[in-house]
């Protein structure tokens, strides 16, 4: 750690998995009602938990995004944060602001959109917390000594997300209009500004751990972002074409989304070929492993699960089914779960004065993790295959065509019971550091 | 390719873009093109009402609308056209007292007769909507 200021990240990255370990525990509640559901019904009906899996999500990645940041930027602009106080302000500010959200869900406290559910009150503190958040890293990078490219990237993907968030305050009374605006929330942010975000940490991480080039790597960086930009914006008409947008759409949405996996690739070639060039041997390997584990799963998930039903021929039959659940927790695992994770990887031991050492266990649970999230989404594909096949070929009702499915859903839940069992080796690594770590 | 050239296609390329996407939203939700595919005019009180009944018990997150939504419970953008008004009345009035359903159910929620019609007319304008011929069949 170059500036003692870094380490206000810390307390992101704990609550960053303490909110992480709510998502996955209200997953596996949502999963086991699938199977059983009078499971905690109704004190906890599906929708509710379903909600709270899916805010925490946000919540947890977005603490992720801020701590990451927070101990980037001031290595890169060369300077120590603006404003410590504020950071830790608007950290207990987000946190309370999660928390009582997620608990009043509970009370059944809560609007009525995808992923917004977020009462309005609620919304005017996220937008506070995301400006003084945005105040402080800019002033940390006037007051810096550089500029890279890799901070202004990062920057301008934390604006993105602050400017698209407002529109979740549209709510207008014509559904398809609301629709239609809330995509540019949920699309723009995950398939635009959130992989701004991504691939700024990935450049990061990989000038750190292998020595290469910042020249090299930044090119790099904007190669991959001007990907991201020329599929993903256009692309997001591949979310317009049943939802009585014009059909026109799904030519344009057709063209450029099956594109978007272009972004992914080049992530994937960039991580391999700097590993390979490396110039020096890393010590912080399982930092590296989840760098690289981070571009090959967003690729998998986000790139070939995501083509896989973007073209309106087959989206029209897999639209609304299980294979979209299949390709959001494999791209949103393997994009933006797994980019935090490496960034704690690489930050954390430094922000603890403490060399890496052994990294056993978070190696271990970082292969447990990966491929109980790989077959949870393959359950899900075969659970989509076969609704598909009855509810939309065969036009067999929806709650028959369910009955057919529970194998797959009981495949699903067994695997988020190796992937409970991976993040808890995680955890018990990252909490108990003196096990795991030597100090300098 | 050097790095600066790498960063001025970035910025060109995404000002061409997002032009293109704003013409591309402007077409689609301009008054004619809306008037024909959602039919505004048909957007009464009631409906009004209804969706903000159906936001108000998040049943966005069982259901899906238009295939959007969670996937716990069936679409219910056709819902009048595949099961009929009177059965979707019976089914919110049931709701209503007591929950829905036998395998996966519905919870109890408080809807008022005023609650119910709205709901009621909220599905049948969004049944109304041109989805360019979605879903493949009436099942949704």
């Amino acid at each position: 750690m170059q500036y003692q200021s870094q380490r206000v990240a810390y307390p992101y990255f704990i609550a960053a998995l303490l909110l992480f370990a709510g998502q996955v525990l209200f997953g596996m509640i949502i999963g086991a009602q699938y199977i059983w559901p009078d499971f905690l019904f109704p004190a906890v009906p599906f929708n509710i938990a379903r909600m709270i899996h899916i805010n925490l999500l946000l919540v947890w990645i977005i603490f992720g995004f801020m701590g990451a940041a927070y101990y980037l930027v001031p290595e890169e602009v060369e300077g120590e944060v603006y404003s410590t106080k504020l950071a830790l302000v608007h950290f207990w500010l987000f946190l309370a602001g999660g928390v009582i959200a997620v608990v009043g869900y509970l009370f059944r406290i809560h609007d009525g959109r995808e992923f917004l559910e977020q009462p309005d009150s609620v919304k005017v503190a996220i937008v506070i917390v995301v400006l003084l958040f945005l105040f402080n890293i800019l002033m940390t990078m006037l007051k810096g000594r550089k500029r890279t490219s890799i901070s202004i990237v990062l920057f301008g993907g934390f604006v993105g997300l602050a400017v698209f968030y407002l529109f979740a305050f549209f709510k207008p009374a014509n559904m398809v209009v609301d629709k239609f605006f809330w995509w540019w929330v949920v699309h723009m942010w995950v398939e635009g500004v959130w992989e701004l975000i991504m691939a700024a940490f990935l450049s990061f991480l990989l000038i750190k751990l292998t020595g290469i080039d910042r020249e090299v790597a930044e090119k790099w960086l904007y190669i991959i972002i001007g990907f991201t930009m020329f599929t993903g914006l256009i692309g997001t008409g591949h979310h317009y074409y049943w939802i009585g947008t014009p059909a026109f759409w799904q030519t344009w949405g057709a063209y450029f989304s099956a594109f978007e996996v272009a972004p992914f690739v080049a992530m994937v070639a960039f991580a391999f070929k700097m590993v390979a060039k490396k110039s020096r041997e890393p010590e912080n390997r399982a930092a590296v492993l989840w760098t690289v584990g981070t571009a090959v799963v967003s690729f998998l998930g986000a790139g070939i699960w995501g083509f896989m039903h973007t073209l309106p021929q087959i989206n029209y039959y897999t639209h609304g089914t299980q294979i979209t659940a299949s390709h959001g927790h494999l791209a949103f695992f393997g994009a933006y779960a797994m980019i935090v994770l490496a960034m704690a990887s690489y930050a954390v031991p430094k922000m603890r004065n403490m060399q890496p050492g052994t990294q056993k266990a978070e190696m271990l649970s970082f292969w447990i993790m990966v491929i109980s999230m790989m077959f949870i989404a393959l359950s899900l594909t075969g659970a989509g295959i076969v609704q598909v096949y009855l509810q939309r070929v065969l036009a067999m009702p929806y709650m028959e065509a369910q009955g057919y499915i529970k194998l797959f859903y009981g495949l699903r839940l067994f695997f988020g019971g190796t992937f409970s069992i991976g993040l808890l080796v995680y955890l018990y690594h990252f909490f108990t550091p003196s096990k795991s770590g030597t100090a300098f | 390719m050097t790095k600066s050239s790498a960063k001025n296609i970035f910025i060109g390329g995404t000002v061409v873009f997002t032009v293109i996407l704003l013409i591309l939203t402007y077409n689609s939700l301009s008054s004619p093109t809306l008037q024909k595919r959602t039919h505004p005019e048909n957007i009464t009180e009631q409906v009004r009402w209804g969706k903000k009944v159906w936001e108000k018990h998040a049943c966005i997150d069982c259901h899906s609308l238009l295939g959007e939504g969670a996937y716990y419970a069936p679409e219910l953008g056709n819902v009048i056209k595949r099961r009929g008004e009177d059965v979707v009345r019976t089914i919110l009035q049931t709701a209503a007292v007591q929950g829905w359903g036998t395998i996966r159910r519905m919870p109890q929620f408080d809807l008022s007769e005023k609650d119910i019609d709205g709901l009621v007319e909220f599905f049948r304008w969004m049944g109304e909507i041109d989805t360019n011929n979605w879903p493949p069949n009436i099942e949704g």
